[in-house]
């Protein structure tokens, strides 16, 4: 019995040792050894973390990082909800919906971001919609602004929230709600009382996924937002460029440790381990 | 295709020594040890987790025995990886390669055995016509009914001419009338390859109905092995009682022996059994008797051969072909007796007093 | 629905979401020399502008052949990885598992910078080679959750019919178990070139001058003239897109299809 479970161990190994190495020496080794640029630039220390308590450009932007990453989590939940409900309960929308959900899914972050840059430009659709009604008589400065930011990101993330609210809400048992209804409960009531909290797994999860992925965004605010909107991974290309490394690494490691400390904080919530297979959308 | 192998032995024959498999989930293996001949039709029976699949599982090499032997036609195979074990095997779901044809599925093993194309298209239709399912080698398992991809998965499991074949609950997902009818083609297909089958179940109907013999399993040992008949009308234990058939089980003192037979106080009454063993008396026993074996006493019966007992009727229902009695007996001991319903015969009530009868011969010590 | 969820509301956000790719299309078949919208007349003349420029063409066919090497190697790796990570135990699996999926996770901007500080000490930086090495990282996750998922669709006894079949481990592998992965491969290696033929981090610190790719090219263009022909690159790759994404949802069907064969 042993023996032919080591076997299959073996083997097993064998067959993930190519991508272990490959990902070791190409991915973990360049990303480690940069990240220690932070602590032996030129001598060990950690002198630069010190000195990041003291950074009024990195609180702003780590402040700023959050702060977006927050608005696009709190919009992606309102905005998407109703999607997710609407994709599970409507049989005849829900290939329309999908499809709708998934191709700006996969369409590049670049493309979106300048589709937005061509809606709310001085001269954007938007724009050219509301003077030619009427409402205003100055275009409206929306591109290069934190809402154009928003904006660009929560048309982009949205769908990573749909997809595991639509999850936790098809594995509801409908004669749930039906029954919640059989016994008189207007339909609002049954939502609040019965959909809304067993749904909330899939909302956690959705909720992470945005929230994390939203931290590392570079394309969307370089190209949407103004010049004050920095987060912490334009900071960190903008150092890259100067050659300060240690500064740089320093940034990321703050970055990435962001980024774990929330998903190992929330690995314990239900619904979370759905939430990484999701992202491999 | 059949005459390639020489007339007699065409089965294999298998001895399980002292076979252990330890788990720590449930349907480990305790130490079976088990003789089935050349061409016989074996049944596993047991519920599960009794360690009847893990057994046929060693078997075919998919799982290794902890401890013992499994040799067939006298030569170890333990050590024998399955692919060289030359075993058919039926799996509970079938296990139809879903991206191949049925006649590709069928020539699977011939091809891996290098048979000639023309050959193997020669076999598979012949393998075909056994299951009776001809003309239908273009088409795809999931073209096909629960029934239908049975036959296929046993043409692929004996088309490669196997001498021993392994099935593990293959009616198990089909309905009953389907499944009578393949037990009924199968029992045809054993008698006419001449192989030997190891089946498993956990219908109890289905073993008695399709075996030469039954291993009945209970965790992880063999309680009985025998002829359905055997099983039914000698149960050795408790759990064989129980699990094959329906059984009433009596609380008894024994008072001594004559020849084979025990004479045993019971309910008030002296009650005489088969016995295997020899038991002192004053010692506690039970003894065990069937439902349809007891019937209702008018006039004298000769106490050596027949069993008595006075009891009442607490419960009467009528099934159609037969009547079914809850009765219970002097202390309380509750007895069911099965009788052919018939229009001649008074039908009990509740509450009535009544004396049993049953003969000696139907009454065991367990 | 039923009140509590209004269909227009539904609706607006749907077109919150479609509406931009909407306008990118019809934007790349405007007229105008500057974006406006809608557009003053149909012209297929921004095309014209991206079939026949070579600093447009040139960037396009690197990013194929990046995208084509990295679902190759990613494709190969993965896979292997994949069929790997079903026999290991437990705690070897989280682990080995934790460190493939990671990129997912794993801000790009650390992942990009990470390897531009590693492949610059060795020159690497502006050869095509680099954007392969780093896009198959990034897109190996995909590879191996798409057949790490066929595969667990797989019945396990398929394998052992095999081989009570007389099939030899080998013959198992490539008669069964890799005819029944091959869909969850192809929407892998799918999923590998998209992620590779779209991603721009990476590039805009290992393209250098050598190697721009089509996303780099674009970024450059819209730092400086926002013409419509971005528009009509943008087109051609969301329509090439969606022609992948139906190729891997028909395999998946497929693929399910051929699971429920069994009863």
């Amino acid at each position: 019995m042993s023996s032919s479970a080591s076997l299959r161990t073996t083997t097993g190994i064998l067959l993930v040792a190519p991508l272990v190495i490959y990902m070791v020496v190409l991915y973990a080794l360049p990303v480690a050894s940069m990240l220690l640029r932070s602590l032996n630039d030129p001598t060990w220390s950690i002198d630069r973390y010190k000195e990041l308590m003291s950074d009024t450009v990195f609180f702003n932007t780590l402040s700023n990082t959050l702060y977006t990453a927050v608005i696009v989590t709190l919009g992606s939940l309102v905005l998407g909800y109703p999607v997710a409900l609407a994709l599970v309960r409507s049989k005849r929308l829900a290939p329309l919906i999908l499809v709708v959900v998934l191709l700006p899914f996969w369409t590049s972050v670049l493309v979106r971001s300048y589709a937005w840059m061509v809606l709310l430009g001085r001269h954007g659709l938007i724009n050219e919609a509301l003077m030619s009604s009427g409402l205003i008589d100055r275009p409206l400065r929306i591109l290069n602004t934190p809402l154009a930011v928003y904006i660009g990101m929560i048309h982009i993330l949205l769908p990573y929230m749909i997809l595991p609210i639509a999850n936790a809400l098809r594995q509801i048992d409908p004669s749930l709600a039906r029954a919640a209804s059989g016994l008189g409960s207007p339909p609002w009531k049954t939502f609040l009382q019965v959909t809304l909290p067993l749904s909330v797994p899939g909302v956690a999860a959705g909720g992470l996924l945005v929230f994390v992925l939203s931290l590392g965004f570079y394309i969307t605010p370089a190209m949407l937002g103004g010049p004050r909107d920095i987060t912490l991974s334009m900071l960190i290309a903008n150092q890259v460029d100067q050659l300060n490394w240690a500064y740089a690494a320093c940034l990321s490691t703050v970055l990435l440790a962001t980024a774990l400390i929330i998903i190992v904080v929330c690995r314990r919530l239900p619904g979370i381990g759905s939430a990484f297979k999701m992202s491999a959308r | 295709m059949r005459d390639t192998v020489s007339s007699t032995g065409r089965g294999a024959s298998v001895s399980l020594a002292g076979l252990e498999k330890s788990y720590e989930r449930v349907g480990a293996v305790n130490g079976v040890s088990l003789d089935i001949r050349s061409g016989e039709f074996l049944t596993l029976l047991g519920p599960s987790g009794s360690g009847k699949t893990t057994t046929l599982m060693m078997i075919a090499g998919f799982e290794q025995p902890t401890k013992g032997d499994i040799a067939i036609d006298g030569i170890s195979v333990v050590a024998m990886p399955p692919h060289k074990r030359n075993i058919g095997m039926v799996f509970q779901n079938y296990a139809l390669f879903p991206h191949l044809t049925v006649a590709e599925n069928i020539g699977f093993p011939l091809k891996q055995r290098g048979v000639p194309k023309a050959e193997r298209t020669k076999l598979v239709g012949e393998a075909l016509e056994l299951v009776h399912l001809p003309g239908y080698g273009g088409r795809y398992p999931r073209q096909l009914s629960g029934g239908q991809q049975q036959r296929v998965a046993l043409a692929r499991a004996i088309v490669f001419q196997p001498r021993l074949l392994l099935m593990d609950e293959p009616l198990g997902a089909l309905d009953k009338q389907l499944r009578e009818n393949l037990q009924l083609e199968m029992r045809r297909l054993h008698a006419d390859l001449g192989i030997t089958f190891i089946y498993v179940t956990h219908d109890q109907e289905e073993a008695l109905t399709m075996s030469d013999r039954i291993a009945v399993m209970n965790d992880g040992l063999v309680a009985q092995i025998g002829s359905p008949e055997d099983l039914y009308d000698r149960p050795c234990n408790r759990f064989v009682a129980g699990f094959i058939g329906e059984s009433n089980f009596l609380p008894a003192t024994v008072r001594g022996m004559e020849g084979d037979i025990v004479v045993a106080d019971c309910q008030g009454a002296v009650v005489r059994a088969l016995c295997p063993g020899r038991p002192g008396s004053g010692a506690q026993v039970t003894l065990t008797t069937r439902p349809e074996r007891l019937r209702f006493a008018n006039g004298a019966h000769d106490s050596a051969t027949v069993n008595r007992m006075s009891v009442t009727v607490t419960e009467a229902v009528f099934a159609g072909e037969r009547c079914r009695y809850m009765l219970q007996a002097a202390d309380g001991t509750s007895m069911v007796l099965k009788e052919p319903s018939s229009a001649a015969i008074r039908r009990r009530t509740v509450g009535e007093q009544a004396e049993i009868a049953w003969s000696v011969a139907d009454t065991i010590l367990v | 629905m039923r009140g509590i969820l209004p269909k227009s509301f539904v609706g607006l956000i749907l077109l919150f979401l479609a509406f931009p790719i909407v306008v990118v299309f019809a934007v790349s078949f405007s007229s105008a020399n500057y974006l406006t919208f809608p557009p003053p007349a149909l012209s297929l003349k921004w095309y014209r502008v991206y079939f026949s420029a070579e600093n447009w063409l040139a960037p396009t066919w690197l990013s194929i052949w990046v995208a084509a090497c990295t679902v190759v190697l990613s494709t190969f790796l993965g896979t292997l990885a994949a069929l790997g990570l079903a026999k290991l135990p437990r705690p070897l699996k989280v682990l080995v598992s934790g460190l493939i999926l990671s990129p997912l996770i794993v801000p790009v901007i650390v992942v990009s910078i990470g390897v531009y500080y590693a492949f610059s000490k060795y020159g690497l930086v502006g050869k095509p080679i680099a954007l392969v090495l780093a896009h198959t990282s990034l897109a190996v996750p995909f590879v191996v959750t798409s057949v790490t998922a066929t595969l667990a669709g797989i019945d396990p006894r398929l394998e052992q019919a095999a081989l009570s079949l007389g099939a030899t481990p080998r013959g198992t592998f490539f008669q069964v178990t890799l005819p029944l992965i091959q869909p969850g491969v192809i929407v892998g290696a799918l999923f590998a070139f998209i992620t590779s033929f779209d991603e721009l981090i990476v590039a805009l610190f290992l393209s250098g001058q050598g190697a721009v790719t089509l996303p780099r090219r674009m970024w450059e263009d819209l730092r400086y003239a926002i013409d419509p022909t971005i528009a009509a690159v943008s087109t051609l790759t969301i329509v090439f897109t969606a022609i992948l994404l139906g190729t891997a949802h028909y395999l998946r069907k497929r693929a399910e299809q051929n699971r429920t064969a069994s009863p």
